[in-house]
């Protein structure tokens, strides 16, 4: 697995993102800052969603480096419960079974999701069949 | 202390004027301005211009004349205009000056911005992977504000509805064409929950207002439009902001998040000692439909979830109990940024000086409030009173 940038996720199998706690307040930010104010931490596999969207359109390149075929995808807040909201995108899920609050679990996903030579990105996936 | 009043405005028609460049449309808007204000450009004593994307304002002088005026440039994403208003109104209130500009102007291209992520303090890979999309954040805000308080798409549609409809009856409006609610609902997605026509488009246009001292906008013999109060603040802790790849978790999260808008407003406030419930008519920030649902909110004038019946009740229309966005607003005006905030005061004056046509307010109105907020977490108000 090649992760798009260095320090986003940790080498464990399966893996898990790295936040940033700031040494003095203890506040948790993503991504972890280069700075020497904070402390790279894993942040938990298992979240909830805090809200989302659904992105219609190819975003403009650069800075945009998916592929240029564009299939839309769910942009997520995901509470780590007690960390930190991050943003990521949510895969494997039909769009309008979407909903905010609903389990979903961390697995990094393919920033070309039919290249799998694609690098990875931070991604979730729904923790839970809907029903 | 005296107040400080608007005693000229101006404007160059938003949307898109093909051979004109920002600068061009800045200058109409002070030369219009100026001959609404009954004064020639060697008369103005000092000048602050905002300008976002189409070069600097101070240039115009070239255009205007080489009265060696005072001309400070003033960049602050979408609060631009209402910090060069906040800068002009202290250039008079200090004494320093008697009369000057506020004037912003701005030329974007189609599409949505193109932002980058190193203008933002943020990593290449989060542009890389998509996420540098203001509206991606306008929708995520939204949804979240919806589940939270009962907000549905009816009523996000509502507002562009009445946007366009007020927007008839704005000379300086872009998108002047009714559009029915069933359009509105049924037209593709752009970032859900929002679809094309509850999203305003970056656009071109510009404004320009002068202001005076009491005692200098007597002698001019103009009708005493007092700037109350001009406040411009930037984000508390733990608020969502555009672009941000984390939030902070809080205790009880229930309600809504900080944000920059409700210290900007509540001071506004409380430095004109105006109430929320005394204000007339309203421009509030409305980059997206939801965005002007939650800023009725944020801006003091209703709890969260209380709009969805105000709009059901038409509350907010020209005719009611506070009209809200009575030109259109930037749903219908699009955004030039660094005039947008201008526009909303333009607007305002011509409210309350009863100029406003088909889309008067009626009643007489006395006070009009204008709010803006932008990125990364900006918000500037205004509080007229006449």
């Amino acid at each position: 697995m090649r992760a798009i940038a260095e320090g986003l996720f940790t080498d464990e199998t399966p893996p898990r993102l790295i936040g940033g706690k700031d040494r003095k307040s203890g506040r948790i930010v993503f991504p972890c800052p280069s700075t020497a104010t904070h402390e790279p931490v894993p942040l938990s596999r298992e979240g909830r969603l805090w809200s989302y969207t659904v992105q219609r359109f190819r975003p403009k390149s650069p800075p945009y480096a998916g592929p240029e075929a564009f299939a839309p995808w769910v942009v997520a807040y995901v509470e780590l419960p007690g960390e930190v909201i991050v943003e990521a995108r949510l895969d494997d899920v039909a769009f309008e079974d979407v909903a905010v609050g609903m389990p979903v679990r961390f697995e990094p996903g393919l920033l070309d999701r039919n290249d799998p030579a694609s690098s990875h990105i931070p991604a979730f996936v729904p923790a839970e069949l809907p029903a | 202390m005296s107040d400080v009043c608007i005693v000229g405005i101006g404007i160059h028609k938003f949307g898109r004027t093909d051979g004109l460049s920002g600068l061009d449309q800045g200058v109409h808007a002070v030369r219009e301005a100026l001959a609404d204000a009954g004064i020639d450009w060697p008369q103005v004593q000092f000048a602050y211009g905002s300008s976002d994307a189409a070069g600097n304002p101070d240039t115009m002088v070239d255009r205007l004349g080489l009265t060696g005026v005072q001309f400070i440039n003033v960049r602050n994403g979408c609060a631009a205009g209402g910090s060069a208003l906040f800068s002009a109104q202290m250039a008079i209130k200090s004494g320093e000056f008697d009369i000057g500009l506020a004037v912003g102007f701005d030329k974007h291209p189609r599409g949505a911005f193109n932002a980058l992520p190193a203008e933002y303090n943020l990593p290449e890979w989060y542009g890389e992977v998509g996420q540098m999309v203001t509206t991606q954040f306008f929708a995520a805000k939204i949804m979240r504000y919806m589940s939270l308080f009962g907000i549905s798409q009816t009523s996000l549609a509502r507002v562009a509805e009445k946007a366009f409809r007020n927007a008839v009856h704005a000379p300086h409006a872009w998108r002047r064409q009714l559009v029915s609610l069933e359009d509105i609902l049924e037209a593709p997605l752009v970032s859900d929950p929002y679809t094309k026509y509850m999203f305003c488009s970056p656009a071109e246009g510009g404004v320009a207002l002068i202001l005076a001292s009491e005692k200098k906008a007597r002698e001019l013999g103009k009708p005493l439009i007092r700037l109350k109060a001009a406040t411009m603040r930037t984000r508390p802790p733990h608020s969502f902001e555009v672009f941000a790849p984390s939030v902070d978790v809080v205790a009880d999260d229930t309600k809504p998040r900080p944000t920059a808008s409700r210290i900007a407003s509540a001071d506004a406030f409380r430095l004109s000692g105006i109430d929320p419930g005394d204000i007339d008519v309203a421009q509030l920030q409305d980059t997206e439909a939801g965005a002007e649902i939650m800023h009725m909110a944020e801006s003091g004038f209703c709890a969260d979830g209380e709009q969805e019946q105000w709009l059901a009740e038409g509350r907010t229309e020209i005719g009611g109990a506070l009209p809200v966005n009575t030109d259109g607003g930037c749903l219908a005006c699009g955004e030039p940024i660094g005039a947008s905030g201008l526009r909303q005061v333009y607007e305002n004056v011509v409210q309350l000086r009863g100029h406003g046509g088909g889309r008067q307010v009626p009643g007489d109105p006395r006070t009009a409030y204008s709010h803006v907020y932008g990125a990364p977490g900006v918000s500037a108000v205004t509080i007229l009173e006449r």
